[in-house]
């Protein structure tokens, strides 16, 4: 037979061989060394420590009891038809039962501050595909929203891979505890505009990640007006809002759009999911709620895309309307985070460690930046590897959440157990005490 | 500055259709054999429900599956953190072995190059955007799933262009349908990045045949481009020739060093062949290590939920159950099906004749006022509001002749369909009694008539169709 010749043929797309999955950052290689060598108490207790993954495994037992005495949550119940109905139904609507839940839960965290109506909640596979998809409806490819920095690694895929769109940062520094500025606001708009990029939005984080820390009221009040003058969007990725440590410091921007009589607010979405306050990063569960109809109209037809198993909505349905449950779980699991981060705050302290004065979420900001050599990205690199392949701990360095100050650093203490973060806090005073040993008799 | 995307404010989400709109009648005014007798009937849904009892049952000797137990053990929390884009390794060996038991063990699936996705919906989507850019084309035989519009185009803003097919051969893709599709691209500047076929087709009903199959690896070779096989119904094939999938065709000796293999992918479900469209269970396979690495990632943004993907690891694991279901199922959907050819049959209306899927293709060309689509719409529109049935109009799968309809069989119990099928005889028979001929008779001759009818119809439909586009 004559040896065919193949005609060039046609590759890929673009996107699918851009790099901009982001995989090759420090972020998931520091997950790469640790699943090559993981920690485990008995089995290799001078593994790597993960504290790169900002999971939340300190309630588990809450909701293990919460489905042993409610296995109809799993079973479909008595009903004939409720296996039946659970698997056909695929509306992207959503089980509206679970949509008044989801919309109650969301009260719930907020003490009742704000409302939720559940006409407005789409479900989404997550809030991964909940920022993505609020990206495709919000701005064109080639189009820019407005990002504060430090912010959470995973964006750079999530919103511009696919999307086409650029993420424009809002710098931030530790010369005001990263406060967001309408200064740095309006600076990063004028670069925007510099680069002939139209703006079309600003997302923020809050409570934020890599912070974890809450935004004040009077900062969203000027974030609120900052976007409304400039006519865009602002995309208010709450995920970490049932992880504060009181229930007090949190005020969601729902709160301040209730306070002004929801002026304004069709510019307004906000973005939750399960997987932080839950610890249910599996089941894949995430919300936009958008003050928008168009928006909630579009999202939920795109929605089709990244569905939310029926299975699942009918557990969590079940689950968050027991409101005796939501409000025990909400109180106990932010006590016993509270808890964590005081542990780590204090063991960091002893190590002569500060972090930035946090109130939530499940990592806190650790100041490492009077370690380097130099101030400089470079220098926190090399710190990160010491850190990752001496110390064997896998933290997130500042560089891979675009922080403008070297030296910082993301450490989580939700995802592993008491003991465990012991050895860390250990390893880590050790290795500190080792480098003062080395000043010393330098 | 106008404040939503241009995504946004389009329509490419393709909700203005009639597809769509038959559907929102329907839930205006649903019918229920005890509340609502005299509501419309949904045939626009292509769902099984005909195989629950199975499903139930084995929930029922296997409670720990839907409990969060693996062997009385709580797995509750492993499940609950389990977020790895690469899936549930257990549940993708049971995903291929199903693939495989399905196409009776002629072919193997290797799980490594298997991605999971939200459904099928997501699976195309997302492979849209690893192999084509933005303003780039697949070609699509007619007529087509509705929801290829959006899903294939709207976020992707990928192009399709039509491959034509029609009834003078049984709407078979042909080699000079293809050729001229691609010519049609090229005239219109999009480059070509592959085809995307349904078998067994949906709305035809038809696996496609050995010949089709190597006419699309020749014709993808020789181009150079991709082939996406779309086979979410392949479980519901229940009469001969049987079905036969692409893989195995690209077993043939010609194919198995050629690069061709790395350009062949395809889309699987378990929403129809398992009746379980609101668990969200899609997948992507493909022999191009690249495909499946971008596509892995990509699927962050529609993973399946950890507790359906073990739920069902452990059922597609149950080798006995798998075994039975398949062929039960099968038997199930050829009987309903036989009866609606049967009761079709009865009022004088044809069908492709098919051997797969849960819906016929049903010819009622010969019920239209005039071979247009505007009679086409006339017709649905009687059909919907008069006799009382939701089903799809041709012109809504861009079927190039009017008077085929899609109509559904496996998405509602025997007594439903049985009614359905009285509404449509009496609604024949209503129309032969005003024109004064039985519907026989009306049926024999236009049988004759049809076939020098046919080029006419075409040439003319063809015009109908540009001027409403």
């Amino acid at each position: 037979m004559a040896i065919e010749i193949e005609k060039p043929t046609v590759g890929l797309s673009k996107v699918a061989v851009s790099d901009t999955h982001g995989e090759d950052s420090p972020y998931f290689a520091g997950w790469k060394a640790y699943d090559e060598d993981p920690y485990d108490e008995l089995c290799n207790p001078s593994g790597v420590i993960q504290m790169g993954l900002a999971e939340n495994q300190v309630s588990f037992d809450l909701l293990e009891q919460y489905l042993e005495k409610h296995s109809e949550a799993t079973n479909w119940g008595n009903r004939t038809s409720g296996f039946r109905d659970n698997a056909l139904f695929q509306d992207y609507h959503g089980l509206q039962t679970f949509r008044k839940a989801m919309a109650c839960f969301m009260e719930q965290i907020r003490g009742g501050r704000a409302k939720f109506n559940p006409n407005r909640v789409v479900i989404t596979a997550g809030a991964t595909a909940a920022n993505e998809l609020l990206t495709f409806i919000l701005a064109d490819p080639g189009d820019a929203l407005l990002i504060p920095t430090p912010y959470y690694p995973g964006f750079d895929r999530d919103l511009r891979w696919r999307t086409g769109v650029k993420i424009v940062p809002v710098h931030c520094d530790s010369s005001n505890n990263f406060e967001i500025t309408p200064q740095a606001l309006e600076a990063a708009y004028n670069e925007a505009e510099s680069m002939n990029i139209k703006v079309r939005g600003v997302l923020i984080t809050n409570p934020s990640n890599p912070l974890g820390a809450t935004i004040k009221r009077s900062t969203l009040e000027e974030i609120l007006e900052f976007v409304t003058s400039k006519n865009i969007h602002l995309v208010s990725d709450e995920i970490y809002s049932g992880s504060t440590f009181s229930g007090e410091e949190f005020v969601s921007v729902a709160e301040v759009l209730e306070a002004q009589n929801y002026k304004d607010s069709e510019r307004v979405h906000i973005v939750y999911s399960l997987s932080k306050d839950l610890g249910l990063p599996g089941f894949r569960v995430g919300t936009i709620y958008s003050y928008n109809d168009k928006v909630v109209t579009t999202a939920r037809r795109m929605s089709s895309f990244t569905l939310i198993s029926s299975q699942t909505q009918q557990l969590l349905a079940s689950m968050l309307l027991d409101e005796t449950f939501t409000a025990n779980y909400i109180k106990t699991n932010r006590e016993r985070l509270k808890k964590r981060y005081q542990m780590i705050i204090d063991g960091l302290r002893n190590s002569g460690i500060e972090c930035l004065k946090g109130n939530a979420g499940l990592f806190c900001w650790m100041n490492l930046s009077p370690l380097l050599e130099e101030p400089t990205k470079e220098s926190e690199l090399i710190l990160w590897k010491s850190m990752l392949h001496e110390v064997k701990l896998n933290i997130s360095p500042g560089s891979s959440c675009h922080c403008s100050d070297p030296g910082w650093f993301r450490v989580c203490f939700a995802n592993m157990s008491e003991q465990t973060l012991q050895v860390a806090l250990t390893r880590i005073h050790d290795f500190m005490d080792r480098r003062k040993a080395m000043k010393t008799s330098n | 500055m106008k404040l939503l995307s241009r995504k946004a404010s389009c329509n490419s989400h393709g909700q203005d259709s009639s597809y769509f709109a038959g559907w929102q009648e329907y839930e205006k005014n649903p019918y229920d054999e005890v509340k609502n007798p005299q509501g419309i009937i949904q045939m626009g849904l292509a769902e099984n429900q005909l195989s629950f009892d199975l499903l139930e049952s084995w929930l029922a000797q296997n409670p720990d599956a839907a409990g969060f137990k693996r062997n009385g053990e709580s797995i509750f929390r492993e499940l609950a953190l389990f977020q790895d884009y690469h899936g549930l390794p257990a549940f993708k060996n049971a995903l291929v072995e199903f693939m495989a038991e399905i196409r009776g063990n002629k072919v193997s699936f290797d799980s490594n190059n298997l991605v999971l996705t939200a459904g099928a919906t997501s699976a195309n989507e997302t492979l849209m955007f690893c192999l084509a850019n933005p303003g780039e084309a697949f070609l699509l035989p007619t007529p087509y799933y509705p929801g290829f519009d959006r899903d294939l185009k709207w976020r992707t803003e990928v192009e399709i262009v039509p491959i034509q097919c029609s009834s003078s051969n049984g709407f078979r893709i042909t080699e000079s349908a293809l050729e001229e599709a691609y010519q049609q691209a090229q005239n219109r500047n999009l480059k070509v990045k592959g085809v995307l076929v349904t078998n067994p087709s949906n709305p035809l009903g038809i696996s496609l045949s050995r010949h089709e199959l190597n006419l699309l690896v020749s014709f993808i070779a020789a181009k150079g481009i991709h082939l996406i096989s779309d086979e979410i119904y392949s479980g519901t094939v229940f009469n001969s020739p049987g079905f036969v999938s692409i893989m195995e065709v690209l077993m043939n000796k010609n194919y198995v060093n050629s690069p061709v293999r790395n350009r062949v992918h395809i889309v699987y479900s378990l929403s129809k062949d398992l009746g379980l469209p609101g668990f969200r269970v899609g997948a992507i396979y493909s022999n191009d290590k690249m495909v499946v690495e971008s596509a892995t990632k990509m699927s962050s943004f529609g993973l399946i939920s950890s507790q359906t993907q073990y739920l069902l690891s452990e059922m597609l694991s149950d080798k006995k159950f798998t075994k039975n279901y398949v062929s039960e199922n099968r038997k199930r959907v050829k009987q309903r099906h036989a009866m609606l050819i049967r009761g079709l049959k009865n009022a004088g209306i044809p069908c492709l004749e098919s051997n797969a899927g849960l819906f016929c293709w049903v010819d009622m060309r010969h019920l239209l006022s005039s071979k247009t689509f505007e009679a086409e719409m006339e017709l649905w529109k009687k059909i919907v509001y008069q006799v009382g049935l939701n089903i799809s109009p041709g012109s809504s799968c861009h079927c190039i002749e009017p008077g085929w309809f899609r109509m559904c069989f496996a998405n509602m119990s025997e007594q439903t369909l049985n009614l359905a099928i009285q509404r449509i005889k009496s609604f024949v028979n209503s129309i032969s009694e005003s024109n004064n001929i039985s519907p026989n008779q009306q049926y024999s001759n236009k049988s004759s008539r049809r076939k020098s009818f046919s080029k006419w119809v075409f040439r003319l439909s063809f015009h109908d169709r540009e001027t409403e586009r």
